[in-house]
């Protein structure tokens, strides 16, 4: 047995989308209900408000594997991640842990403003599970990895959000547990502190512990992880080498597009949300396949619940191994258009123009922001959509390889006789 | 392996050398152990918990940990010149404002205990949802920095017995004790307001409100003399009456009011023992409720 680090047998969690919509309930609607449901028979009827995030849910990890978790939204990536941390119970099934079992589902886990860089190290070091006298020999190491020098004695609060990040995950990166649960943290920072995170991470799968890291980027999945589990709707799709599964992932991934209009669910407690999405082509219809002769125009509905000055939309197309290949913010166009919009609903439009993008199927990430939100992330809905390109109007058309599709000017001058 | 657990993956780096601990994991229902052996194991995550919230407390204030004990002394003057004035409020030969005080500080605990614990979970949601360790910990840690503002209002106590000229007697070994003993009372509340709070917010408008109510079914600013003998019974079920009269009688002495504690005692542990047993209930929702 003692080869096996986690083994996950038949795990299911359902959710109440009632519960999940609004986590706020009153007293009174529950004493209510509880009246009311005397005079109902509703035992032993499946309920039409329950979702299972994750069903039947089976596998064995091996200890000192590198594995990776992938899938589309909702696809039950974090739950399996939560059960296996203990953060949340599975409504069915067990899962067997060999080892000490560290978790790391955002950067900063713990970390209070107020407090300063030290403080926060010492603080978020024992939240996620390190002994005292363990910080306290890694302290310096730490520091150094975080790389922030002098401001290590400034409360976290005055840090940019670099900062915040590297410290965050300098703590993190010098967890020692036989078991590390990872997701998807190495999406924020820049781009070489996320290959000292992966060149750190590699260091600690070399160790002989294991890893499970939930990613929605390929490329990191393809390098870190010899193998995969690709969780679609709740359930394992497949399970093996990741040189097998991403290639079906993305193919899959590649056929998927869905209806071209996509509705994300209203949370009354956001300041602002986006609560729509759709994708229109140049003649307005609405659809997921475009054309790369044409302009393809990306509209999102926006709930507007609170002022927010320097609200501002962002977007980035990516392929489906993750790669950002056209980002743009609504920053881009000045005036920004969504700085301090009224209350109520707003249609937001962004427009790629004809013959920008290569042929190919593309994913949409948006959020929105404001430096003068609640938080500075006022929501992030992530992959909203995805939409295809084909091209049908030039000589090479959809086998035209590359990232972009503009037509490039050729000429031919007959120089001969010039000059002669 | 196990023939029941689906497709397996391939070893890459074996080395089976390492025998840690096993985490089993699965759905469990109804009622469940408290966890105290768990609970000892992360003392130390605890103690990290106490210090923080010291730490935050009295940051970016100007009289920073003054503030602990201005709000037992801000009360004593006020209801020295109000209530102490009326006759038989207080116990005679005692300055009413010593006994007032001695009222207070321990009131003091009480109330800002059980504000922190009852808030405890709620404003941890962040690491709540983001990272596994013993939920209890959480109202336990609230408590704990209070000890420290009770301490600083004990030392203000000092020296206010030796401006009275009262000097307590032996039974005053009896303090430690009795601060458990209001510590307790709050934890059990908290604990219970602390679980019900992570799925209704109404908690927040119960706890001052219960508090002041609370605070008035309490000899904290008169005696429990005043209370009818016919209803002491009724009245001790109120912990808060056992704690506030063992602390004045350790420390101003008089007789020592035995039965009442006892009631007092029997009720808080009760209250305490079922708020663990709700919380570990209802612990495994926390996650995906609050």
């Amino acid at each position: 047995m003692t080869d096996i680090a986690i083994t996950a047998t038949g795990l299911g969690k359902k959710y109440k989308i009632g519960v999940r919509r609004d986590p706020y309930g009153r007293l009174t609607e529950v004493l209510w209900s509880s009246m009311t449901s005397v005079f109902k028979r509703t035992k032993g009827k499946p309920r039409a408000d329950e979702f299972w995030a994750l069903r039947d849910v089976s596998f064995d990890v091996p200890r000192g594997s590198v594995v990776g978790v992938i899938g589309r939204n909702g696809a039950g990536k974090s739950t399996l991640l939560k059960i296996l941390s203990r953060i949340t119970e599975p409504t069915l099934g067990t899962a067997e842990l060999h080892g000490r079992v560290g978790s790391l589902l955002e950067v900063g886990t713990g970390f209070h403003q107020e407090l300063t860089g030290r403080e926060n190290v010492l603080l978020s070091g024992a939240i996620l599970g390190m002994k005292r006298v363990e910080i306290a020999r890694k302290f310096d190491e730490i520091v150094a990895f975080a790389d922030i020098g002098r401001f290590i004695d400034t409360p976290v609060k005055r840090y940019s959000s670099g900062m915040k990040v590297r410290l965050g995950f300098a703590v993190a990166a010098f967890l020692e547990p036989e078991i590390l649960l990872i997701d998807e943290v190495l999406a924020v920072g820049d781009l070489a502190f996320q290959e000292k995170c992966i060149g750190k991470m590699n260091d600690v799968a070399g160790h002989g512990r294991t890893l499970m890291f939930v990613s929605h980027n390929m490329g990191a999945i393809s390098s870190l992880c010899p193998t995969t589990i690709w969780l679609a709707e709740g359930k394992v799709r497949l399970i093996g080498k990741t040189t097998d599964v991403v290639p079906e992932f993305v193919r899959a991934a590649g056929l998927d597009l869905g209806a071209g209009d996509v509705i994300i669910d209203s949370d009354e407690h956001r300041e602002a949300q986006i609560s729509r999405v759709r994708f229109l082509s140049a003649s307005g219809e609405v659809t997921p396949v475009g054309e790369c002769s044409d302009s393809l125009t990306i509209e999102m509905r926006l709930d507007v619940r609170r002022r927010l000055r320097g609200l501002y939309a962002y977007l980035e197309i990516r392929l489906p191994t993750g790669t950002t290949v056209l980002m743009s913010d609504s920053l881009d166009t000045t005036p920004n258009p969504l700085d301090d919009l009224s209350l109520g609903q707003h249609v937001v439009t962004v427009t790629i123009p004809a013959r920008t993008l290569a042929p190919g199927k593309y994913d949409v990430w948006v959020s929105l922001a404001s430096i003068s939100g609640r938080e500075f992330n006022v929501h992030n809905p992530g992959v909203v959509g995805s939409f295809r390109l084909h091209d049908s109007r030039s000589d090479r058309g959809d086998a035209r390889p590359g990232f972009f599709s503009v037509l490039l000017d050729w000429r031919a001058t007959d120089v001969s006789a010039s000059g002669g | 392996m196990t023939a029941s657990s689906g497709p397996r993956l391939e070893a890459v780096d074996p080395r089976g050398e390492h025998h840690g601990p096993v985490v089993v994991i699965e759905a469990r229902h109804g009622w469940r152990e408290v966890g105290l052996t768990e609970l000892w194991s992360c003392r130390e995550l605890m103690f990290f918990f106490v210090w923080r919230d010291l730490k935050v407390r009295y940051r970016q204030t100007v009289f920073g940990a003054l503030w602990a004990v201005m709000q037992p002394v801000l009360l004593m003057l006020i209801f020295t010149v109000t209530v102490g004035r009326l006759p038989g409020v207080g116990p005679a030969g005692t300055p009413y404002a010593l006994f007032a005080y001695t009222g207070l500080v321990p009131w003091t605990l009480f109330a800002s205990s059980l504000a922190g614990a009852s808030n405890s979970l709620v404003s941890s949601e962040s690491i709540i949802t983001k990272v596994y360790f013993p939920r209890l910990l959480l109202p336990f840690a609230a408590v704990g920095s209070f000890l420290i503002d009770f301490a600083i209002s004990m030392a203000l106590l000092v020296l206010l017995m030796l401006y009275f000229g009262v000097a307590p007697s032996i039974a005053v070994v009896w303090i430690p004790l009795l601060t458990l003993f209001a510590l307790v009372t709050a934890l059990g509340i908290g604990t219970w307001l602390a679980a019900i709070n992570v799925r209704y917010r109404d908690v927040k408008y119960v706890v001052p409100f219960l508090t002041q109510s609370l605070m008035f079914l309490s000899p904290v600013i008169y005696a429990s003399t005043l209370i009818p003998s016919g209803w002491q019974w009724l009245y001790a079920l109120n912990p808060m009456t056992g704690v506030l009269d063992g602390f004045r009688w350790a420390l101003i002495g008089g007789e020592r009011p035995d039965e009442l504690i006892l009631v007092s005692v029997v009720a808080s542990v009760l209250v305490f023992l079922s708020a663990l047993l709700y919380f570990r209930r209802t612990e495994q929702t926390f996650a995906d409720v609050i």
